[in-house]
Protein backbone atom coordinates (compact mmCIF):
# COMPACT_ATOMS: atom_id res chain seq x y z
CA UNK A 1 0.00 0.00 0.00
CA UNK A 2 1.36 3.30 -1.07
CA UNK A 3 1.99 6.26 1.62
CA UNK A 4 -0.63 8.01 -0.65
CA UNK A 5 -3.22 5.93 -0.13
CA UNK A 6 -2.71 6.10 3.39
CA UNK A 7 -3.68 9.73 3.34
CA UNK A 8 -7.14 8.88 2.09
CA UNK A 9 -7.68 6.31 5.26
CA UNK A 10 -9.61 6.57 8.01
CA UNK A 11 -10.72 4.27 10.52
CA UNK A 12 -13.47 1.69 9.37
CA UNK A 13 -15.59 1.75 12.35
CA UNK A 14 -18.47 4.18 11.48
CA UNK A 15 -18.54 5.99 14.94
CA UNK A 16 -14.98 6.83 14.25
CA UNK A 17 -15.33 8.68 11.69
CA UNK A 18 -16.83 11.83 13.43
CA UNK A 19 -13.46 12.08 15.27
CA UNK A 20 -10.29 13.86 14.31
CA UNK A 21 -8.27 11.03 15.97
CA UNK A 22 -8.98 8.57 13.39
CA UNK A 23 -7.29 9.85 10.81
CA UNK A 24 -4.45 9.31 9.95
CA UNK A 25 -4.04 5.90 10.56
CA UNK A 26 -1.18 5.66 12.74
CA UNK A 27 1.50 2.36 11.26
CA UNK A 28 2.80 0.05 13.72
CA UNK A 29 5.57 -2.61 13.32
CA UNK A 30 5.72 -1.18 9.78
CA UNK A 31 7.79 -2.92 6.67
CA UNK A 32 8.25 -0.75 4.22
CA UNK A 33 9.61 -1.29 0.70
CA UNK A 34 10.42 0.75 -2.22
CA UNK A 35 8.82 0.47 -5.81
CA UNK A 36 10.47 1.63 -8.99
CA UNK A 37 7.57 3.74 -10.50
CA UNK A 38 7.61 5.66 -13.05
CA UNK A 39 7.64 9.63 -12.22
CA UNK A 40 4.46 11.45 -13.30
CA UNK A 41 4.86 14.97 -12.37
CA UNK A 42 2.01 16.27 -13.39
CA UNK A 43 -0.38 13.50 -11.47
CA UNK A 44 2.24 14.93 -8.60
CA UNK A 45 1.44 18.30 -9.11
CA UNK A 46 -2.46 17.88 -8.91
CA UNK A 47 -2.49 15.43 -6.27
CA UNK A 48 -0.87 18.02 -3.86
CA UNK A 49 -4.23 19.83 -2.70
CA UNK A 50 -5.68 16.42 -2.32
CA UNK A 51 -3.43 15.36 0.38
CA UNK A 52 -3.84 16.21 3.86
CA UNK A 53 -0.44 17.63 4.16
CA UNK A 54 -0.39 17.72 8.31
CA UNK A 55 -1.48 13.96 8.00
CA UNK A 56 1.42 13.72 5.81
CA UNK A 57 3.53 15.24 7.83
CA UNK A 58 2.65 12.33 10.66
CA UNK A 59 2.67 9.65 8.92
CA UNK A 60 6.00 10.61 7.36
CA UNK A 61 7.77 11.04 11.04
CA UNK A 62 6.13 8.22 12.05
CA UNK A 63 8.04 6.15 9.73
CA UNK A 64 10.96 7.98 9.82
CA UNK A 65 11.30 9.77 6.78
CA UNK A 66 12.89 13.64 6.96
CA UNK A 67 10.69 16.15 8.62
CA UNK A 68 8.48 17.41 5.80
CA UNK A 69 8.34 21.45 5.75
CA UNK A 70 5.44 22.93 7.46
CA UNK A 71 3.46 23.62 4.16
CA UNK A 72 2.99 22.05 1.22
CA UNK A 73 4.98 22.87 -1.60
CA UNK A 74 3.62 25.00 -4.12
CA UNK A 75 3.59 24.65 -7.63
CA UNK A 76 6.05 26.97 -8.30
CA UNK A 77 8.75 24.79 -5.91
CA UNK A 78 7.39 21.52 -7.96
CA UNK A 79 9.79 22.48 -11.01
CA UNK A 80 10.07 19.10 -13.12
CA UNK A 81 13.26 17.14 -12.14
CA UNK A 82 13.58 19.42 -9.03
CA UNK A 83 14.61 17.78 -5.84
CA UNK A 84 11.07 18.08 -4.03
CA UNK A 85 9.46 16.53 -7.13
CA UNK A 86 11.32 13.51 -6.82
CA UNK A 87 11.45 13.18 -2.82
CA UNK A 88 7.20 13.57 -2.83
CA UNK A 89 7.73 10.87 -5.44
CA UNK A 90 9.39 8.36 -3.71
CA UNK A 91 7.35 9.08 -0.66
CA UNK A 92 3.91 8.43 -1.87
CA UNK A 93 4.39 6.85 -5.00
CA UNK A 94 6.96 4.52 -4.71
CA UNK A 95 7.09 3.52 -1.07
CA UNK A 96 4.96 0.96 0.15
CA UNK A 97 3.90 -0.71 2.79
CA UNK A 98 3.83 -4.46 2.47
CA UNK A 99 3.26 -5.69 6.36
CA UNK A 100 2.73 -4.05 9.32
CA UNK A 101 -0.54 -2.87 10.88
CA UNK A 102 -2.18 0.62 10.92
CA UNK A 103 -3.95 1.64 14.08
CA UNK A 104 -6.54 3.88 14.72
CA UNK A 105 -6.17 6.42 17.26
CA UNK A 106 -9.92 6.53 18.02
CA UNK A 107 -10.60 2.97 18.49
CA UNK A 108 -7.14 1.69 18.96
CA UNK A 109 -8.64 -1.15 16.22
CA UNK A 110 -5.36 -2.38 14.42
CA UNK A 111 -5.71 -3.05 10.66
CA UNK A 112 -3.27 -5.56 9.16
CA UNK A 113 -1.48 -5.04 6.05
CA UNK A 114 0.30 -8.34 4.34
CA UNK A 115 1.36 -8.71 0.72
CA UNK A 116 0.94 -4.84 0.68
CA UNK A 117 -2.54 -5.33 0.81
CA UNK A 118 -4.86 -3.50 3.65
CA UNK A 119 -7.32 -5.34 5.37
CA UNK A 120 -10.19 -3.40 6.59
CA UNK A 121 -12.95 -5.72 7.24
CA UNK A 122 -14.55 -5.58 10.63
CA UNK A 123 -15.10 -7.83 13.81
CA UNK A 124 -18.63 -8.38 13.74
CA UNK A 125 -18.70 -6.38 16.95
CA UNK A 126 -17.46 -3.44 15.88
CA UNK A 127 -19.43 -3.16 12.62
CA UNK B 1 -22.93 -19.91 -18.09
CA UNK B 2 -26.07 -18.96 -17.23
CA UNK B 3 -28.77 -20.75 -18.46
CA UNK B 4 -29.26 -22.65 -14.30
CA UNK B 5 -32.59 -21.14 -13.40
CA UNK B 6 -32.00 -18.28 -10.51
CA UNK B 7 -34.24 -19.28 -7.66
CA UNK B 8 -36.18 -16.88 -5.24
CA UNK B 9 -34.62 -15.43 -2.54
CA UNK B 10 -37.59 -13.43 -1.54
CA UNK B 11 -38.90 -15.64 1.66
CA UNK B 12 -35.11 -15.40 2.89
CA UNK B 13 -34.98 -11.50 2.23
CA UNK B 14 -38.71 -10.95 3.98
CA UNK B 15 -36.84 -12.44 6.97
CA UNK B 16 -34.15 -10.59 7.26
CA UNK B 17 -35.98 -6.99 6.47
CA UNK B 18 -38.22 -8.02 9.37
CA UNK B 19 -35.54 -9.16 11.51
CA UNK B 20 -33.64 -5.86 10.97
CA UNK B 21 -37.01 -3.33 11.87
CA UNK B 22 -37.52 -5.52 15.19
CA UNK B 23 -34.17 -4.84 16.24
CA UNK B 24 -31.39 -2.90 15.01
CA UNK B 25 -28.86 -5.97 15.93
CA UNK B 26 -30.66 -8.23 13.55
CA UNK B 27 -28.22 -6.05 11.06
CA UNK B 28 -26.10 -9.08 11.96
CA UNK B 29 -28.47 -11.68 10.18
CA UNK B 30 -28.27 -9.61 6.59
CA UNK B 31 -24.57 -9.37 7.21
CA UNK B 32 -24.79 -13.57 7.48
CA UNK B 33 -26.69 -13.80 5.08
CA UNK B 34 -24.43 -12.05 2.31
CA UNK B 35 -21.27 -13.58 3.84
CA UNK B 36 -23.08 -16.91 2.72
CA UNK B 37 -24.64 -16.07 -0.73
CA UNK B 38 -21.97 -13.30 -1.89
CA UNK B 39 -18.45 -13.05 -0.51
CA UNK B 40 -18.02 -16.69 -0.02
CA UNK B 41 -18.94 -17.35 -3.44
CA UNK B 42 -16.74 -14.65 -5.04
CA UNK B 43 -13.61 -15.91 -2.96
CA UNK B 44 -14.43 -19.47 -3.84
CA UNK B 45 -14.68 -18.49 -7.74
CA UNK B 46 -12.65 -15.53 -7.57
CA UNK B 47 -9.82 -16.53 -10.38
CA UNK B 48 -12.93 -18.04 -12.61
CA UNK B 49 -14.91 -14.66 -12.23
CA UNK B 50 -11.65 -12.84 -12.67
CA UNK B 51 -10.87 -14.80 -15.75
CA UNK B 52 -14.26 -13.67 -17.36
CA UNK B 53 -14.06 -10.35 -16.16
CA UNK B 54 -11.49 -8.27 -18.54
CA UNK B 55 -13.60 -5.24 -20.94
CA UNK B 56 -14.58 -2.57 -19.23
CA UNK B 57 -17.89 -1.62 -19.34
CA UNK B 58 -18.38 1.30 -22.26
CA UNK B 59 -20.59 3.52 -20.01
CA UNK B 60 -17.73 3.26 -16.97
CA UNK B 61 -14.95 3.48 -19.07
CA UNK B 62 -16.49 7.06 -20.35
CA UNK B 63 -17.27 8.10 -17.37
CA UNK B 64 -13.77 7.74 -15.82
CA UNK B 65 -12.15 9.18 -19.11
CA UNK B 66 -14.09 12.26 -18.29
CA UNK B 67 -12.70 12.83 -14.92
CA UNK B 68 -10.78 15.54 -14.54
CA UNK B 69 -6.62 15.24 -15.21
CA UNK B 70 -5.58 13.89 -11.73
CA UNK B 71 -8.25 13.12 -9.67
CA UNK B 72 -9.03 10.94 -7.53
CA UNK B 73 -11.08 8.45 -7.40
CA UNK B 74 -12.63 5.26 -5.78
CA UNK B 75 -13.79 2.21 -7.14
CA UNK B 76 -16.07 0.15 -4.61
CA UNK B 77 -16.28 -3.36 -5.43
CA UNK B 78 -13.36 -2.92 -7.83
CA UNK B 79 -13.32 -7.03 -8.00
CA UNK B 80 -10.26 -7.70 -10.20
CA UNK B 81 -9.29 -4.13 -10.79
CA UNK B 82 -10.55 -4.07 -14.40
CA UNK B 83 -11.36 -0.44 -13.67
CA UNK B 84 -8.42 0.80 -12.13
CA UNK B 85 -6.48 1.31 -14.87
CA UNK B 86 -8.96 2.56 -17.98
CA UNK B 87 -7.62 5.82 -17.47
CA UNK B 88 -3.73 6.70 -16.86
CA UNK B 89 -4.34 10.23 -15.72
CA UNK B 90 -6.26 9.52 -12.79
CA UNK B 91 -5.55 7.95 -9.17
CA UNK B 92 -7.82 5.18 -8.33
CA UNK B 93 -8.02 3.49 -4.85
CA UNK B 94 -9.76 -0.04 -5.19
CA UNK B 95 -12.02 -1.78 -2.30
CA UNK B 96 -13.22 -5.26 -2.83
CA UNK B 97 -14.97 -7.36 0.07
CA UNK B 98 -13.43 -10.46 -1.48
CA UNK B 99 -9.38 -10.63 -0.31
CA UNK B 100 -8.97 -12.94 -3.25
CA UNK B 101 -10.12 -10.47 -5.89
CA UNK B 102 -7.94 -7.84 -4.41
CA UNK B 103 -5.05 -9.94 -4.62
CA UNK B 104 -5.78 -10.51 -8.21
CA UNK B 105 -6.29 -6.95 -8.84
CA UNK B 106 -3.16 -6.13 -7.24
CA UNK B 107 -1.06 -8.28 -9.41
CA UNK B 108 -2.87 -7.18 -12.38
CA UNK B 109 -2.43 -3.37 -11.50
CA UNK B 110 1.42 -4.62 -11.04
CA UNK B 111 1.96 -6.29 -14.54
CA UNK B 112 -0.61 -4.45 -16.26
CA UNK B 113 0.87 -6.25 -19.63
CA UNK B 114 -0.70 -9.61 -18.80
CA UNK B 115 -3.32 -10.92 -21.62
CA UNK B 116 -6.40 -9.47 -21.16
CA UNK B 117 -8.21 -11.51 -23.88
CA UNK B 118 -12.13 -11.99 -23.67
CA UNK B 119 -13.75 -13.19 -26.95
CA UNK B 120 -15.59 -10.40 -28.96
CA UNK B 121 -16.65 -7.24 -27.24
CA UNK B 122 -18.87 -6.53 -24.57
CA UNK B 123 -21.79 -4.73 -25.33
CA UNK B 124 -23.93 -2.71 -23.39
CA UNK B 125 -27.31 -2.78 -23.55
CA UNK B 126 -30.12 0.22 -23.04
CA UNK B 127 -27.32 2.44 -21.93
CA UNK B 128 -29.17 4.86 -19.34
CA UNK B 129 -25.93 7.27 -18.15
CA UNK B 130 -26.89 10.90 -17.09
CA UNK B 131 -23.89 11.91 -16.40
CA UNK B 132 -24.04 15.34 -16.02
CA UNK B 133 -20.74 17.03 -17.28
CA UNK B 134 -19.21 13.34 -17.43
CA UNK B 135 -19.20 10.77 -19.91
CA UNK B 136 -20.08 11.78 -23.45
CA UNK B 137 -22.79 9.88 -25.21
CA UNK B 138 -20.66 8.02 -27.63
CA UNK B 139 -19.23 5.48 -25.42
CA UNK B 140 -15.63 4.92 -26.09
CA UNK B 141 -14.67 1.50 -26.61
CA UNK B 142 -11.94 0.25 -24.16
CA UNK B 143 -10.49 -2.48 -25.87
CA UNK B 144 -6.84 -0.75 -25.53
CA UNK B 145 -7.11 -0.57 -21.65
CA UNK B 146 -4.16 -2.31 -21.48
CA UNK B 147 -2.13 -0.42 -23.17
CA UNK B 148 -2.66 2.41 -21.71
CA UNK B 149 -1.83 0.91 -18.22
CA UNK B 150 1.53 2.95 -16.69
CA UNK B 151 4.27 1.46 -14.59
CA UNK B 152 6.62 -0.97 -16.63
CA UNK B 153 7.77 -3.13 -14.88
CA UNK B 154 6.86 -1.49 -11.09
CA UNK B 155 4.01 -1.09 -10.00
CA UNK B 156 0.90 0.88 -11.27
CA UNK B 157 1.73 4.53 -10.57
CA UNK B 158 -1.65 4.94 -10.92
CA UNK B 159 -3.52 2.50 -8.29
CA UNK B 160 -3.83 1.53 -4.88
CA UNK B 161 -6.29 -1.58 -3.34
CA UNK B 162 -7.00 -2.41 -0.40
CA UNK B 163 -10.01 -4.81 1.32
CA UNK B 164 -13.10 -3.39 2.81
CA UNK B 165 -16.69 -3.47 3.18
CA UNK B 166 -18.96 -1.20 1.26
CA UNK B 167 -20.71 -0.62 4.37
CA UNK B 168 -17.72 0.41 6.58
CA UNK B 169 -15.52 1.92 4.24
CA UNK B 170 -12.31 3.42 5.60
CA UNK B 171 -12.19 6.24 3.42
CA UNK B 172 -11.80 9.58 4.80
CA UNK B 173 -14.95 12.20 4.68
CA UNK B 174 -14.47 14.13 1.65
CA UNK B 175 -11.37 12.96 0.17
CA UNK B 176 -11.92 11.92 -3.09
CA UNK B 177 -13.12 13.36 -6.59
CA UNK B 178 -15.50 10.99 -7.49
CA UNK B 179 -16.53 7.28 -6.82
CA UNK B 180 -17.66 4.70 -9.16
CA UNK B 181 -19.64 1.20 -7.76
CA UNK B 182 -20.31 -0.87 -10.82
CA UNK B 183 -22.40 -4.54 -10.71
CA UNK B 184 -21.76 -4.72 -6.57
CA UNK B 185 -25.23 -2.21 -4.51
CA UNK B 186 -27.47 -5.61 -5.90
CA UNK B 187 -26.00 -7.83 -3.71
CA UNK B 188 -26.94 -6.06 -0.64
CA UNK B 189 -29.83 -8.34 0.47
CA UNK B 190 -32.06 -5.35 2.58
CA UNK B 191 -32.64 -1.74 1.19
CA UNK B 192 -32.03 -0.44 3.70
CA UNK B 193 -28.15 -2.06 3.36
CA UNK B 194 -28.47 -0.77 -0.48
CA UNK B 195 -29.09 2.75 0.79
CA UNK B 196 -26.95 2.60 3.54
CA UNK B 197 -24.30 1.78 1.03
CA UNK B 198 -24.96 4.63 -0.97
CA UNK B 199 -24.86 6.99 1.46
CA UNK B 200 -21.36 5.62 2.10
CA UNK B 201 -19.84 6.38 -1.66
CA UNK B 202 -21.25 10.20 -1.06
CA UNK B 203 -20.14 9.92 2.40
CA UNK B 204 -16.04 9.92 0.62
CA UNK B 205 -16.34 12.13 -2.58
CA UNK B 206 -15.86 15.96 -2.18
CA UNK B 207 -19.17 18.28 -2.64
CA UNK B 208 -17.41 21.52 -2.70
CA UNK B 209 -15.87 21.42 -6.02
CA UNK B 210 -18.29 21.88 -9.26
CA UNK B 211 -16.05 19.40 -11.24
CA UNK B 212 -15.89 16.66 -8.89
CA UNK B 213 -18.26 14.95 -6.57
CA UNK B 214 -19.77 12.36 -9.01
CA UNK B 215 -20.88 8.77 -7.57
CA UNK B 216 -21.59 6.69 -10.68
CA UNK B 217 -23.84 3.26 -9.85
CA UNK B 218 -24.48 0.48 -11.60
CA UNK B 219 -26.87 -2.35 -10.61
CA UNK B 220 -28.44 -4.85 -12.58
CA UNK B 221 -31.91 -4.25 -13.99
CA UNK B 222 -35.33 -6.56 -13.67
CA UNK B 223 -36.89 -5.33 -16.97
CA UNK B 224 -34.85 -7.31 -19.03
CA UNK B 225 -37.50 -8.05 -21.86
CA UNK B 226 -35.15 -10.40 -24.06
CA UNK B 227 -33.25 -11.86 -20.86
CA UNK B 228 -32.44 -15.91 -21.17
CA UNK B 229 -33.65 -15.34 -17.41
CA UNK B 230 -36.94 -14.22 -18.40
CA UNK B 231 -36.43 -11.18 -15.98
CA UNK B 232 -39.07 -8.68 -16.96
CA UNK B 233 -41.03 -6.27 -15.23
CA UNK B 234 -43.36 -7.08 -12.46
CA UNK B 235 -40.91 -9.93 -11.64
CA UNK B 236 -39.52 -10.86 -8.84
CA UNK B 237 -36.73 -8.98 -7.44
CA UNK B 238 -34.48 -10.93 -4.66
CA UNK B 239 -33.07 -13.54 -6.67
CA UNK B 240 -30.52 -16.31 -6.31
CA UNK B 241 -28.82 -16.62 -9.69
CA UNK B 242 -26.45 -19.62 -10.36
CA UNK B 243 -23.06 -19.74 -11.23
CA UNK B 244 -21.68 -22.24 -12.36
CA UNK B 245 -17.58 -22.60 -11.47
CA UNK B 246 -15.95 -24.08 -14.66
CA UNK B 247 -13.03 -26.84 -13.92
CA UNK B 248 -9.82 -24.90 -14.51
CA UNK B 249 -8.15 -28.19 -15.57
CA UNK B 250 -10.80 -28.68 -17.95
CA UNK B 251 -11.23 -27.14 -21.54
CA UNK B 252 -14.41 -25.34 -21.73
CA UNK B 253 -16.98 -27.26 -23.35
CA UNK B 254 -19.30 -25.53 -25.49
CA UNK B 255 -21.25 -26.78 -27.90
CA UNK B 256 -20.33 -24.45 -30.53
CA UNK B 257 -17.18 -26.52 -32.81
CA UNK B 258 -14.14 -25.59 -32.53
CA UNK B 259 -13.12 -23.77 -36.25
CA UNK B 260 -12.59 -20.70 -37.55
CA UNK B 261 -16.19 -19.89 -37.10
CA UNK B 262 -16.96 -19.49 -33.45
CA UNK B 263 -17.44 -17.08 -31.23
CA UNK B 264 -15.55 -14.30 -33.52
CA UNK B 265 -17.93 -14.19 -35.73
CA UNK B 266 -21.05 -14.08 -33.84
CA UNK B 267 -21.88 -10.53 -32.53
CA UNK B 268 -21.80 -11.24 -28.69
CA UNK B 269 -18.89 -12.70 -28.27
CA UNK B 270 -18.35 -13.83 -24.88
CA UNK B 271 -20.98 -15.38 -24.78
CA UNK B 272 -22.03 -19.32 -24.37
CA UNK B 273 -23.17 -20.33 -27.86
CA UNK B 274 -26.45 -21.79 -26.63
CA UNK B 275 -28.49 -22.55 -23.29
CA UNK B 276 -27.52 -26.05 -23.05
CA UNK B 277 -23.87 -25.84 -22.81
CA UNK B 278 -24.10 -24.89 -19.38
CA UNK B 279 -26.29 -28.05 -18.77
CA UNK B 280 -23.79 -29.87 -20.05
CA UNK B 281 -20.63 -28.02 -18.07
CA UNK B 282 -22.95 -28.44 -14.84
CA UNK B 283 -22.11 -31.97 -14.42
CA UNK B 284 -23.30 -33.78 -17.30
CA UNK B 285 -20.81 -33.86 -19.17
CA UNK B 286 -18.41 -36.99 -18.66
CA UNK B 287 -14.94 -36.10 -16.71
CA UNK B 288 -14.25 -36.07 -13.05
CA UNK B 289 -16.42 -34.00 -11.01
CA UNK B 290 -19.26 -32.16 -11.85
CA UNK B 291 -18.86 -27.94 -11.56
CA UNK B 292 -19.95 -26.64 -8.56
CA UNK B 293 -22.76 -24.34 -8.86
CA UNK B 294 -22.45 -20.98 -6.68
CA UNK B 295 -25.27 -19.65 -5.68
CA UNK B 296 -25.27 -15.37 -5.70
CA UNK B 297 -27.77 -13.10 -4.03
CA UNK B 298 -28.70 -10.65 -6.62
CA UNK B 299 -31.87 -7.97 -5.94
CA UNK B 300 -32.55 -6.81 -9.23
CA UNK B 301 -33.91 -3.20 -9.56
CA UNK B 302 -36.71 -2.05 -10.80
CA UNK B 303 -36.97 1.29 -13.11
CA UNK B 304 -36.76 3.98 -10.92
CA UNK B 305 -35.69 2.44 -7.20
CA UNK B 306 -32.40 3.66 -8.09
CA UNK B 307 -33.29 6.98 -7.96
CA UNK B 308 -35.48 6.72 -5.31
CA UNK B 309 -32.94 5.25 -3.12
CA UNK B 310 -30.35 8.45 -3.96
CA UNK B 311 -29.51 11.24 -1.93
CA UNK B 312 -30.34 14.85 -3.86
CA UNK B 313 -27.50 15.63 -6.28
CA UNK B 314 -25.28 12.20 -7.57
CA UNK B 315 -24.93 11.17 -10.47
CA UNK B 316 -26.32 7.38 -11.43
CA UNK B 317 -25.89 5.46 -14.88
CA UNK B 318 -28.10 3.03 -14.04
CA UNK B 319 -30.42 -0.01 -14.99
CA UNK B 320 -27.61 -1.53 -17.53
CA UNK B 321 -27.54 -4.84 -17.46
CA UNK B 322 -26.44 -6.75 -20.18
CA UNK B 323 -26.40 -9.90 -18.16
CA UNK B 324 -26.64 -12.64 -20.83
CA UNK B 325 -23.52 -10.94 -22.28
CA UNK B 326 -21.46 -10.76 -19.61
CA UNK B 327 -22.05 -13.64 -17.71
CA UNK B 328 -20.06 -16.23 -19.81
ZN1 LIG C 1 -11.42 3.54 15.02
Amino acid sequence: MKLLTLNFLSCAVKTCKTSPLSFPLHPKDAELAKDDVEPNPDLLTNILPRLDWSALRTTAAELGFPDLPETAPSPEELVEGGKTVQDLHELLMETQIVEGKLVCGCCGHEYAVREGIANFLLPSHLV
Amino acid sequence: MTSLPSSSAAPAVAKLTAAAAADPAAEAEADAYERTHVHGVYQAIASHFSATRHKPWPGVASFLQAQHPASIGLDVGCGNGKYLGVSPSVFMLGSDRSSALVALARSRTAHPDEPATPQGAIKTRGEAATTGAAAPATATPTADTNANAPAQGGRSSTSDVLVADGLSLPFRNEGVDFAICVAVIHHLSTRARRQDAIRQLLRCVKTREAASGHVLVYVWALEQGNSRRGWEEGGEQDLLVPWVLKSQTRTPKTKAPRGPKTSKDTPSGGEPPSPTASADAAGAGGVGQPDPVFKRFYHLYRQGELEEDRDNWWVVAANDAPISRREK
